[in-house]
């Protein structure tokens, strides 16, 4: 029981760094980045590839990961988001561009097989890999009858740090302040002389970076990286977790995950076993929604998309 | 490109050796009239597979239970999809834009996670097997006639007295309200129809297989995206809009069958083009976006200024 909580609470740190990325960009543009879940993956896969194709170590892996997420941010306003921008397009339009490069990324890393055309990036295929052992230092100790891996617990840690630090930079400096005019209103924004576009893939590179590193370390706590972790395992829980905390809002996000990890925990100690923990939290959220749908952290109803 | 050939030069032979691909076809058309009709109205819903999870499973189980006739329970899976779309609808309708796409996301995952990979009788992950009444072959008439007689009859109800009311909600809730259009009983009048040919649209599909299967693709959110990117395609001005998005979106493994495993990577830029050269969908009003970067020089006027 205590395992499991402690289990929960790290699995929930994951679910809010990658649900912080997805909010950001919600609250900052009104569009929801569907290829976010995408990033997730890749940035597990590129650390993955590094460190088991190319032999780097884990740290410099890492850090790869990281940057070739939020290159992948440039590449989703670039592609995906700029060119509507400039057309007026409706909204939901991004929606589907951003979906069609979930799909391109997803599918280069699947067909990453020896031989094919993306075996650089991805060798095993749509299987489902572990890190060699003893690439990532992990010293276990046992409290009591709680068992503590190094690697799940630095994530409670490194998620904080992470979080306390985008909050400082979002309210008290001058990137932040810029961030927040965009968001409020960005033609108001750009009548102030602020470079809106630029401030947008600023918003995208912190999103993606955010959203990488959330799959570095669930690819390094869970052992289990696949083309698929993506979209099976964070997509539809990142929705649920945005709205729980709030459309747009990062604190919201923040507790939103940690919640939706206790939500699942409850379903799963409950009668209903393992099978009902997804059921259970989609019917929360969709409770949610219709007694509640500002969040529980939101203060106002944004109505566009 | 073969796909094509035997289209023109041997039409009777690719009718034959592509029927489960024109029933697929057929019934991807449906599901998008479905979705349109709830995009007409202003509504982002994605709930669609989750009505037609309820239209599949309801005739699948009556025909292996009861042994009813197939009509019989088509239709009563579609008019159970649309019962339980207007116990969904009464509370979700306030919700707007990406709340209500997110609420129906949850919707259809609580139906498919919750209840049939629970339930006994569902058959759980496995699916339910369907021999008793699935006839792959024999449906396609049937799905063929009904696709043209929703798209026409949507169509009808686009340009009547509902369609003006939809209209005018989709395009400024508040100045419809003001003008004396009860939005509320409007929008659930449209998602109800929705949810009915959603579940007629799923009826239907079970019986082109002999297993009707849980998965996400199937009934999750998958599908629910794949349907949304019909509509969004195609253009959801005009009622052929997602059907024509339908058509491709189901082609498209067949157009792109030279691309072999990178089918998908094909698929996914196929995709970003189309949605940004033509924004407003394929079937919509505007020519073809000019996609100009920054650095590109801009056409000059050949006269000088004179001012």
């Amino acid at each position: 029981m205590d395992q499991q909580i402690i289990n929960a609470i790290f699995i929930g740190s994951i679910y809010a760094l990658f649900a912080v990325g997805y909010t950001l960009v919600f609250g900052v543009l009104d569009i929801l980045n569907l290829a976010h879940s995408a990033v997730f993956m890749l940035g597990a896969a590129i650390t993955y590839t590094l460190v088991a194709n190319y032999g780097q170590s884990f740290w410099v892996a890492c850090i790869g990961g990281m940057l070739v997420s939020a290159l992948m941010g440039l590449v989703i306003e670039h592609v995906c988001l700029r060119p509507l921008r400039r057309r007026q397009a409706p909204p939901i339009a991004a929606l589907i561009s951003t979906i069609g490069l979930a799909l391109v990324i997803v599918a280069a890393v699947e067909q990453g097989h020896p031989g094919s055309l993306t075996a650089w990036l991805w060798k095993d295929g749509a299987n489902s890999v572990a890190f060699p052992p003893n690439t990532v230092p992990n010293p276990t100790w046992h409290i009591g009858d709680l068992t503590l891996q190094a690697v799940k617990v630095a994530i409670i840690p490194i998620c904080i740090v992470l979080m306390l630090l985008l909050g400082y930079v979002i309210r008290y400096t001058q990137i932040g302040r810029g961030l927040r005019a965009v968001a409020e209103n960005a033609r108001a924004a750009r009548l102030m002389g602020l470079d809106v576009d630029r401030m947008i893939s600023l918003t995208l590179v912190i999103s993606s970076a955010l959203g990488g590193l959330a799959g570095i370390l669930f690819g390094v706590a869970l052992g289990d990286i696949s083309p698929y972790i993506g979209r099976e395992q964070v997509e539809v829980r990142g929705l649920a977790i945005i709205v729980l905390g709030g459309m747009g809002s990062v604190t919201g996000a923040v507790l939103g995950g940690y919640l939706l990890a206790m939500i699942e925990l409850l379903a799963l100690i409950s009668p209903l076993g393992s099978g009902g923990r997804n059921g259970i939290a989609f019917a929360a959220l969709f409770l949610m929604l219709v007694l509640r749908p500002q969040g529980l952290f939101g203060t106002r109803l944004r109505e566009r998309i | 490109m073969d796909f094509f050939i035997s289209l023109f030069s041997d039409p009777v032979a690719f009718w034959n050796s592509h029927t489960l691909l024109i029933g697929q076809i057929g019934i991807n058309a449906i599901i998008a009239t479905s979705m349109f009709l709830v995009l007409y109205s202003g509504q982002l819903s994605l709930a669609a597979p989750g009505f037609m999870a309820i239209g599949a499973y309801v005739s699948v189980l009556m025909a292996n239970y009861w042994h009813t006739s197939g009509v019989l329970n088509t239709i009563t899976g579609a008019i159970l999809a649309g019962v339980i779309g207007l116990l969904v609808g009464l509370p979700v309708l306030r919700l707007r834009g990406v709340f209500l796409a997110i609420a129906t996301i949850g919707f259809i995952e609580a139906i498919r996670l919750g209840v049939i990979l629970n339930v006994e009788i569902t058959g759980k992950g496995l699916g339910l097997s369907n021999t008793a009444s699935a006839d792959p072959l024999g449906g396609i008439n049937i799905i063929l006639v009904s696709a043209v007689v929703i798209v026409f009859l949507v169509w009808r109800l686009t340009k009547g007295r509902l369609g003006n009311a939809w209209s005018a909600i989709r395009q400024d809730e508040l100045a419809a309200l003001s003008q004396g259009i009860h939005v509320a009983r409007y929008k659930l009048i449209a998602f109800v129809i929705s949810a009915l040919m959603a579940g007629y649209a799923g009826a239907l599909e079970a019986h082109l297989t002999f297993n009707v299967d849980p998965g996400d693709a199937q009934y999750g959110v998958t599908r629910a995206v794949q349907v949304l990117t019909f509509a969004v395609l195609g253009g959801s001005g005009f009622v052929l809009g997602p059907v024509v998005g339908a058509l491709i979106v189901t082609l498209l493994p067949y157009v792109f069958n030279a691309a072999g495993p990178y089918i998908n990577i094909v698929s996914g830029i196929f995709l970003i083009a189309v949605i940004i050269f033509r924004p407003q969908g394929i079937v919509g009003r505007g020519g073809l976006a000019i996609i100009r970067p920054r650095w590109w020089p801009r056409a000059r006027a050949s006269a000088p200024s004179t001012g």
